[in-house]
């Protein structure tokens, strides 16, 4: 602790240079932080994943629907444990950049399925008295400022309205919230009896199931079970786990990992040498004081670590406002709620970035320490001769 | 008086690429406690690698270098670090101040490597600085001192841990004859009325005057007629 006035004042020897590199240090973490949380919203459903669900969907594509009457033949399967359906219904509310998943379900069993979904008892008994009730999300709530009681009209381009309507009128019964950090609270759930009996097109058809495998490590063989169960029916079907079936939408878009890595490579690169050549400057131009230090009984450990941990205050002060910036802005409020509804910095991506803040610290100090850590005493005083 | 400095058949030879330069060769020097030895010579004769090897900042090719009991140039590199930060205080010709740094907070840097905690560090930093006449300049950056003053906050330095020698390398060398005076005249007093035993290596005549005692180096060896 006594040396820190000593690096501190290091530091201030030439305030613009530390500054700018400061600043380029909290940009690119800055920026790291942001890349973090997008790889989050396009993996985070992989992530959250439970082991024992699986997707069940049309073998040719997500598009195709699928009977509602293999609900109860899934459910007849050995080795499943609960099912549920789903179908996309794409709809609308007020125009097509609100976009927000939205979809209707069976509550009883959505609940049983979807566990990191908390909803109080009074949302869940309000919404079975009410046939075109709906329960949105945390996040979906905070975006349009909607609360219980509040009526949402969505357009459906893929369903239509219903039969003399000019949109689905719906009415919010409950807000739900999540305990599994990183789960998805943007979107709306309706009731599928009110959907089925409203829809005029499609009635009988669901968009996919999601089953509950009764044992996780059996998951695999459930899946074999089922599509083979529907196999040479007009229906096959694709089942497949749920991270499976998120890593299958995030790949989509491309390899998120490898995009990452990429980026992140040309980023902690280049800001390498900012600091490392900043760093090797700051030393070369204080050689003669070095062989001051030395001279006074300075050992050549204690300049290597007065050396790095010049470059880790640089590092640090750059890197953590710059990663501490990037989670207060995304704690405050997600810029793209309908791009990426899930948008945050994973705890486990802060400490990644906290160690890459120290090693680049280290890394870019390491070599004008040991350029320190060799000048010979004598010599570096004879410089100043 | 009993000796401190104890230089025996010592010889430094640098490598210059292939070539191999002698510096010292075969010198021998006893240094009293508490005198005050000028070291003169011409350039290039080995004054400052004399020093440098007195104050443990470089090991001779040959010989042995004592200083009190301990053989300097016998110890590991980090026992002579620990051994400088001790006995020896350091004076430069171009005085060698952080310029980040307060004339104070200069002084201080040597106690850095003690245990004495802040408060204590602060009080003998002060001490030092009064004994050089800069109790006014103690908020004071290296920029804004004059050169003698610049000095004085180096004499400080040197003596804020109490050291055992002072190694003053050309003190006034950079100093007008005014301000090279009044150091002069500090370092007289350092060791007239506290007993400082002081090696000051200078090409000055009037400088060497104001020691107790004179000696020639030339051509890397001793002598101890003044040169014509």
């Amino acid at each position: 602790m006594k040396y820190l006035g000593l690096i501190w004042s290091n530091l201030k020897r030439k305030k613009l240079r530390t500054t700018l590199t400061v600043l380029s240090i909290f940009v690119a973490f800055l920026l790291l932080a942001f890349l973090f949380a997008i790889k989050e919203a396009f993996t985070a459903g992989v992530r959250i994943a439970d082991a024992d669900r699986l997707i069940v969907r049309h073998k040719v594509s997500l598009i195709q629907t699928l009977p509602v009457s293999y609900a109860q033949r899934l459910a007849g399967l050995a080795g499943i444990d609960a099912v549920v359906h789903m179908t996309w219904f794409g709809g609308i509310y007020q125009e097509p950049k609100n976009f927000f998943a939205n979809m209707p379900v069976e509550p009883e069993k959505f609940y049983d399925l979807f566990p990191e979904f908390t909803l109080s008892p009074e949302a869940k008994e309000k919404w079975g008295k009410t046939r075109n009730g709906v329960i949105i999300g945390r996040a979906l709530a905070d975006r349009f400022q909607w609360k219980v009681g509040d009526r949402i009209p969505l357009t459906s381009p893929i369903w239509g309205e219903p039969e003399g309507e000019s949109v689905w009128d719906f009415e919010v019964c409950g807000i739900f919230d999540t305990s599994k950090k990183g789960a998805d609270t943007s979107g709306l759930y309706f009731r599928y009896d009110f959907f089925d009996e409203s829809r005029t097109k499609g009635k009988g058809e669901v968009g996919w199931y999601t089953v509950r495998v009764q044992n996780a490590d059996e998951a695999g063989a459930v899946a074999a079970k089922i599509d083979a169960e529907f196999a040479n029916s007009p229906f096959e079907t694709k089942a497949e786990p749920e991270g499976a079936f998120a890593a299958g939408f995030a790949q989509q878009i491309g390899d998120i990992g490898a995009i990452m890595i990429a980026v992140l490579s040309a980023v902690f690169f280049t800001i390498l040498l900012v600091a490392g050549n900043t760093m090797s400057q700051s030393v070369r131009e204080r050689t003669e004081e070095l062989g001051v230090l030395k001279a006074m009984g300075f050992t050549n450990g204690l300049i290597l670590v007065l050396v790095l941990a010049e470059s880790c205050v640089i590092a640090m002060l750059g890197g953590l406002v710059g990663l501490g910036l990037a989670w207060g802005l995304l704690q405050a409020g997600n810029p793209a709620p309908a791009l990426l509804p899930v948008f945050y910095v994973p705890d486990q991506a802060l400490i990644i970035g906290f160690v890459m803040v120290i090693a680049l610290g280290i890394i870019s100090g390491a070599m004008p320490a040991l350029a320190a850590v060799r000048l010979r005493t004598a010599e570096a005083l004879r410089r100043n001769g | 008086m009993s000796s401190l400095v104890q230089i025996k058949d010592v010889t430094k030879t640098f490598h210059r690429g292939s070539e191999d330069v002698p510096v010292l060769s075969g010198l021998n020097l006893t240094v009293a406690k508490g005198e005050f030895l000028a070291l003169m010579g011409p350039s290039g004769s080995g004054k400052s690698t004399l020093l440098n090897l007195i104050g443990g900042l470089d090991r001779p090719t040959k010989g042995s270098v004592s200083i009190g009991d301990d053989r300097v140039d016998q110890l590991s590199e980090r026992a002579l670090a620990a051994w400088r930060a001790r006995h020896v205080g350091f004076v430069f010709q171009f005085y060698n101040l952080m310029p980040v740094l307060t004339a104070l907070r200069n002084v201080e840097l040597p106690l850095l490597l003690t245990h004495l905690n802040k408060a204590q560090r602060r009080e003998h930093a002060e001490t030092a600085l009064k004994v050089v006449g800069l109790s006014h300049r103690l908020k004071h950056y290296p920029r804004t001192l004059s050169g003698g003053e610049q000095q004085r906050v180096g004499i400080a330095r040197a003596i804020v841990t109490d050291p055992t020698i002072l190694l003053c390398d050309e003190p006034t060398g950079d100093l007008d004859r005014k301000s090279g005076d009044e150091i002069l005249t500090l370092l007289q007093t350092l060791n007239q009325e506290q007993g400082k035993t002081i090696i000051m290596v200078t090409h000055d005549p009037h400088a060497s005057a104001r020691a107790t005692r004179t000696v020639h180096l030339d051509k890397g060896q001793l002598s101890t007629a003044q040169p014509e």
